[in-house]
């Protein structure tokens, strides 16, 4: 949608944006030649469907976080749902005995940098106990 | 008086600008993707996600990378079905880690996000009456973000696991318009094929997408006591409605009860039951798409 101030001939410029108050959303267009401005008012359905599109009125966000429309829009959702790299290092990693046992069976110079590559991968994807399920998988997703 | 075409931008907000940079963010996402398979079906009922997961289940055996996108929002089943449910979602460079399954498959779900089975999806809006105005847009977006948001990493394969319907293929094809392949899933039921030959027509003509062909799922019944295959439905010649429509018949995988047991502990069926006569079949269509996709 675009303004044009007829008096002018002129687009019209984003001037400034309110809202949403009671669903509504209120949108400042001004001529940039003469004193005209024209407000655009939404009812709660525009409004919600300039949400659905998530796209900002005024420029885009400078950076979005990663799903940040879905976190934000989702009236129910899991409490603790995502855990970010410093969390995800506190969590303790165990070692099931048989794949323990597995890891000795590599050759010993690249032990050290298997167990890292296969705990970074457990921590990553909220594992707590290594077993050889998630070294198998680690060896798909890593190419191990 | 000038018109609308005749005025560059659109004030200030650059609308236009915000939706292709989100697309290209979303090619850059997928760029390492080599193939991108929507399993859609029209008809509901008919198996689609089992088949999505022992699909892919069967091809990550046999060494491939593979992610499963559950695009059906307000009946997700795949989480459950891969026995992933309750994963934490990590954040680490700027994207989201999917959980991961059996055979490493990745797995992204909207039953991950949501806090319990009597959950439904809603969205956050100052009245849910009327919402029909504006859901199937939020729902594209959301879509969209779980392609975009998500480190799918290199994979071989990411399944789009639809909702049934004719028109959902659309909502995604419209997110990929480079080189997304369907699969549709049928029974063996005139009633189906009535459903599939629409879903063919939507996918081949109106989307110009790639039909990468029709599978039937639950073709016979194999007796567990004698292995004697028996029909389950009456004959509903799915390979010569594929004939018809001019596009591969991939294969018809039998009816096996333990397909829904597994399914219901979170572990693939073919992976458990790798000689019986369904894995055959899904590991001949797995085949398949090998060759085909090459």
């Amino acid at each position: 949608m675009k303004f044009l101030c007829v008096a002018c001939d002129e687009p019209m410029m984003l001037n400034r944006t309110e809202g949403p108050e009671e669903g509504s959303l209120t949108v400042v267009f001004a001529c940039p030649r003469c004193p005209n401005k024209v407000a655009m008012l939404t009812n709660p359905w525009e409004t919600q469907l300039v949400r659905a599109l998530d796209v900002r009125l005024g420029g885009p966000d400078a950076s979005p976080a990663p799903l940040q429309f879905i976190r934000s829009t989702l009236a129910r959702k899991r409490e603790g749902l995502e855990v970010t790299d410093a969390t995800a290092k506190t969590v303790p990693l165990v070692w099931d005995p048989a794949a323990a046992e597995r890891l000795k069976r590599a050759p010993e110079f690249i032990q050290p940098m298997a167990r890292q590559s296969i705990e970074r991968f457990a921590a990553e994807r909220g594992y707590s106990r290594i077993t050889e399920q998630v070294m198998d998988e680690a060896r798909i997703a890593l190419g191990l | 008086m000038k018109k609308y075409s005749d005025i560059a931008g659109d004030g200030g907000s650059n609308i236009l600008g915000q939706v292709a940079e989100k697309g290209e963010r979303l090619s850059a996402r997928l760029r390492a993707v080599k193939w991108t398979v929507a399993v859609l079906s029209g008809k509901g009922g008919v198996g689609k996600s089992a088949v999505s997961v022992n699909l892919a289940a069967t091809l990550a055996a046999r060494g491939h990378t593979v992610g499963i996108l559950d695009a059906d929002l307000n009946g997700p089943s795949i989480a459950k079905m891969l026995g992933v449910r309750g994963q934490p979602l990590r954040i680490r460079q700027g994207a989201v880690q999917p959980a991961v399954g059996p055979a490493g498959i990745r797995v992204l779900s909207m039953d991950l996000f949501l806090p319990g089975d009597e959950t439904p999806v809603l969205w956050d809006a100052p009245t849910q009456q009327d919402s029909f105005v504006w859901r199937g847009a939020h729902e594209v977006t959301a879509l969209r973000e779980f392609l975009t948001d998500t480190c799918w990493g290199k994979l071989d394969f990411l399944f789009l696991d639809l909702p049934p319907g004719t028109d959902r293929l659309a909502n995604v094809v419209g997110l990929l318009p480079e080189g997304i392949g369907t699969l549709i899933v049928t029974i063996p039921s005139e009633v189906s094929h009535l459903v599939v030959r629409k879903s063919v027509t939507v996918a081949r003509e109106l989307l110009k997408s790639r039909v990468v062909g029709l599978l039937e799922n639950m073709g016979a019944y194999v007796c567990a006591h004698c292995g004697i295959p028996e029909t389950l439905f009456h004959d509903g010649g799915s390979a010569r409605i594929a004939w018809e429509m001019g596009i591969p018949f991939l294969g018809s995988v039998p009816f096996d009860p333990r397909i829904s047991a597994c399914s219901d502990r979170g572990l693939p069926f073919v992976l458990d039951h790798v000689d019986s006569p369904a894995a055959k079949a899904f590991a001949a269509v797995a085949t398949r798409l090998e060759e085909d996709l090459r």
